[in-house]
């Protein structure tokens, strides 16, 4: 093991350097990891209300599997974007494999089931709420799914911040459909892990504890955003 | 919207439970009734705690179905709009839960906000616009929905136990606006256990008891001279609530 101070000190560097690999890098990663929360949470949110409106047979199962694709290994669902990307693949034409377009689908998955079931049991709260002054208006139950979403804003910029976290802190989905290339597809996760297996034990140690800041800096500002906004709308 | 127009009582259509029934996990809440409400009259429901009133108003209003009977409008359904015990406000400020009814409704997008500030106006709330409508008291709350059910205009309006939870200047505020929606012409049913109330406010009297439709009589024979023993023993003071 490193000294502690070591690592730190090369935290304190890389950042105070301003090294252009660096920033690169720490860019793409935001990039990534922050389209996959915008897309999944673009199909996710809709997707987990109507679930928590809708009765249909079967639902049970559907509200059991999203629940269990929480738990998806990354490196899981990096294989099966793989498989659908590769040149033999069935979405082989499009050529994303290797690209930070690929990263981001396979990111897309991984966050859309936490999305989608945190999203469904907050709102099936709500509604349970709403439930009665909601009827009485005549909503219809496509109309509930704005209103409620809306209604729960401050409970889901909590739950995108999981799926931000899944996003940002994964390794194995963005190393399989990214590889890792200099310059092209290496974001902080996979940098770590290269320089780890190369045994630069205090750069790989500054790159993360760089990652553990910028995660930090990204949920303080939705925390300073979601507290602002409460304490207007109560 | 027309604001101060009068209906007539006759263009709102009857109101026909017949033989409606209540019935939850093999206990029977509400035994089989019939009742007809015509016109713009209002009707209070009374009775003891669990005796069926608010399961009456849900029922009529359509929020339950009846486990047995029918319930039914004459012609078509009418406009109708509820207010709870506890009122169920959207976390939104005051003026965006009226707003949001209006939406709902139908009103054109540039009409909402004037018609939404006149309701705040009317029902004494037209400083709160802004604020967050779960942090007002709740008296403003309830006067907060009241101007909801306003902006719907409805034609029916039922009001479960609206005062209960309130002190006596926001009761008196209430039943303001209930003379209010009267005299637009809403028919008005309306549960209460306050005999005071009721006799302030109400044209006809519904009694129920344990699950049972006891007494449907004008208010003025009711408290003075109920046909049941239910409502005598009920005027007395005499029925342990």
């Amino acid at each position: 093991m490193p000294d502690e101070p070591n690592a730190f000190q090369t935290a304190l560097a890389l950042i105070l350097g301003r090294d252009p690999d660096l920033i690169g890098i720490v860019a793409l990663s935001l990039q990534v990891s922050l389209s996959a929360v915008l897309i999944a949470a673009l199909i996710a949110l809709p997707l987990g209300a109507a679930l928590a409106l809708w009765r249909f047979p079967g639902r049970g199962a559907v509200v059991v599997m999203l629940n269990a694709l929480m738990g998806l290994p990354p490196v899981v669902a990096g294989l099966a974007v793989y498989l659908l990307l590769s040149r033999a693949g069935p979405l082989g034409e499009f050529g994303l494999l290797f690209t930070p377009g690929a990263m981001v689908i396979a990111q897309v998955i991984l966050v859309l089931p936490i999305i989608a079931a945190l999203t469904r049991q907050q709102v099936e709260e709500l509604h349970d709420d709403y439930r009665e002054q909601l009827a009485s208006l005549g909503v219809s139950r496509l109309r509930r799914i704005p209103t409620l979403l809306w209604d729960a804003r401050f409970g889901l910029t909590t739950v995108m911040l999981a799926g931000f976290g899944r996003a940002s802190a994964e390794v194995g989905a963005v190393m399989i459909v990214g590889g890792n290339i200099d310059g092209v597809t290496r974001v902080m996760t996979t940098a770590i892990v290269l320089e780890t297996g190369k045994g630069n034990l205090p750069l790989a140690l500054g790159l993360g504890i760089v990652l553990l800041g910028l995660v930090a800096l990204v949920n303080a500002a939705a925390h300073l955003v979601g507290e602002t906004a409460r304490r207007r709308v109560g | 919207m027309n604001d101060m127009a009068q209906r007539l009582p006759a263009e709102i259509p009857t109101l026909d439970l017949s033989g409606v029934g209540f019935t939850h996990r093999g206990q029977t809440l509400l035994h089989p009734l019939d009742l007809q409400l015509a016109g713009c009259q209002r009707t209070l429901v009374m009775g003891p705690n669990g005796a069926g009133k608010s399961l009456l108003l849900r029922l009529a209003h359509g929020l339950l179905a009846p486990s047995r009977g029918r319930v039914s409008w004459e012609g078509r359904p009418p406009r109708q709009a509820m207010v709870f015990q506890r009122p169920v406000l959207l976390k939104r400020s005051a003026l965006a839960n009226l707003t949001y009814a209006l939406a709902i409704s139908g009103t054109p997008r540039r009409r909402r906000t004037p018609l939404a500030r006149e309701a705040l106006e009317r029902f004494g709330l037209g400083a709160l616009e802004k604020r967050p409508a779960r942090v007002l008291s709740g008296g403003e709350q309830q006067r907060l929905a009241l101007a909801r059910a306003w902006l719907v205009d409805p034609e029916v309006l039922f009001l479960d136990e609206p005062t209960a939870a309130l002190d006596p200047a926001a009761i008196q505020a209430v039943e303001a606006a209930v003379r209010d929606f009267h005299r637009r012409g809403t028919r008005i049913l309306m549960t209460t256990h306050d005999l005071q109330q009721a006799r302030r406010l109400a044209d006809d009297i519904v009694l129920l008891f344990g699950g049972r439709l006891v007494e449907h009589s004008p208010a003025e024979r009711f408290f003075a001279d109920p046909q049941s023993p239910e409502g005598r023993a009920f005027i007395r003071g005499e029925l342990v609530w």
